[in-house]
């Protein structure tokens, strides 16, 4: 095998800012945040991500994913580490990402909930639109076609849209 | 002991989750609306995932070479550790409402206790539940609201409801050893110290879907020991035969 310098931090970053999410293929593991830290070890790379949700069914394909992108740059093998804390939240969803899933149609989260522990009432958010814009919207469900989505219309084109939902 | 004590906790958390998501799995197909039918297929994810994750430690901690699908697909109802409560059938929609509202605001209650365990896996795994719990417990509450106070159809049928399940909820309270073994060590979270504030939550709700809370009575237990209602048997039955018909099978 050839020798290689061993890459640095913001060059394995770069690869792995490939690997789109397999459900919101607009933007990638690294820009969602599920991508916690990653390193060249002596062996290999290790990268460390942490689920979106418990149950996010997507959470194998990203692992193989990762694997691949890094495979296509020579590089490998990859331990990929699983953990769970701190607790993933969309407020690591910095701002060009939040434009880049707006573009693709989905309106981008909201800030996550502060408030007392349980609540039985939403805040009241206005949700502009990802297609026309207006903030005539109203939600219609808190789950959507996946865990991290809820489901919107908009009263002004009248058009139903997904939101990324705050958590 | 102590291994052995928070083992057991484990199952008990995961076992709650697991036959209680696949209760929800259930639905799908079959929602009043759709949007109802993604939303408990959403709520059942998020359990089954708690679950997973759940059992995934319990097998560590228990050092035996399972794992947290042979834990799922290989035991049978005796060897299963979840409150009654859930393994009931899914009855009609507002039947699952209730249950959804009354183990949901305990289950964020727990969670959010049981981030503070020194145990860093189980705490990272309670972070996580509780953001989705809070989920949970506002969608079945809207619904039990709702329902309660809608049509007389709608409210027969949640007050109904309630009756019947009220006799369940008194073991998710119920400590014993395992709990006070794990709630001594600091990993775990002795339910009975949760009642007053589920208690707090829960009836205002109640009171606000304008249905009455039944009268404190005999409550059912068993469940934490593996004594279990008919329905676990016939549950599992159905979420158990692929994996042992075709067992280490994959796709």
């Amino acid at each position: 095998m050839v020798t290689r310098a061993t890459p640095s931090r913001e060059e394995l970053l770069a690869i792995l800012d490939e690997v789109k999410d397999p459900e919101v293929p607009a933007v990638s593991v690294v820009e969602l945040g599920i991508v916690r830290d990653v390193a060249a070890t002596q062996v290999g790379v290790e990268v460390t991500i942490t689920p979106t949700y418990s149950g996010c069914p997507a959470m194998r394909e990203i692992e193989s994913d990762i694997r691949e992108a890094l495979a296509a740059h020579g590089l490998g093998p990859v331990e990929i580490r699983v953990v769970y804390s701190p607790a993933w939240t969309t407020d690591w969803i910095g701002p060009a990402a939040r434009a880049k899933l707006e573009a693709y149609g989905i309106a981008p989260p909201g800030v996550a909930e502060r408030d007392e522990l349980v609540s039985l009432e939403r805040r009241a958010r206005r949700v502009r639109c990802p297609f026309c814009k207006s903030s005539d919207t109203e939600r219609k469900s808190e789950f959507g076609s996946t865990a991290c989505k809820s489901i919107w219309f908009c009263r002004s084109c009248r058009q139903p849209f997904e939101e990324f939902k705050a958590i | 002991m102590a291994n052995s004590a928070l083992f057991d906790y484990l199952l008990r958390l995961g076992d709650d989750r697991l036959v209680l998501g696949h209760r929800l799995s259930e639905w799908c197909g079959h929602g009043p609306i759709l949007e109802e039918d993604i939303a408990l297929a959403n709520i059942s994810l998020d359990l089954i995932g708690e679950a997973s994750l759940l059992l995934k430690l319990a097998a560590s901690v228990e050092g035996k070479g399972r794992d947290e699908d042979v834990l799922a697909y290989f035991r049978d109802a005796i060897e299963f550790r979840n409150a009654l409560l859930v393994e009931l059938p899914k009855g009609d929609f507002g039947f699952t409402i209730v249950r959804q509202f009354l183990f949901s605001v305990f289950s964020l209650l727990l969670m959010d206790a049981l981030q503070k365990s020194r145990n860093t896996e189980l705490s990272g795994i309670a972070a996580k539940a509780v953001k989705e719990s809070r989920y949970h417990v506002r969608h079945s509450a809207q619904w039990v609201v709702t329902l309660g106070a809608g049509t007389d159809e709608s409210h027969a049928r949640v007050q109904g409801a309630l009756n019947d399940l009220w006799r369940y909820t008194g073991e998710l309270f119920a400590a014993d050893d395992v709990d006070r073994a794990v709630e001594a060590s600091g990993d775990g979270v002795d339910p009975s110290t949760l009642e007053a504030a589920w208690r707090a939550q829960v009836l205002p709700v109640l009171e606000r879907a304008g249905l009455q809370v039944p009268s404190a009575g005999y409550m059912q237990r068993g469940g934490r020991d593996g004594r279990h209602t008919e329905h676990l048997g016939h549950m599992l039955s159905e979420m158990q035969i692929l994996a042992r018909s075709h067992p280490g099978a994959s796709w």
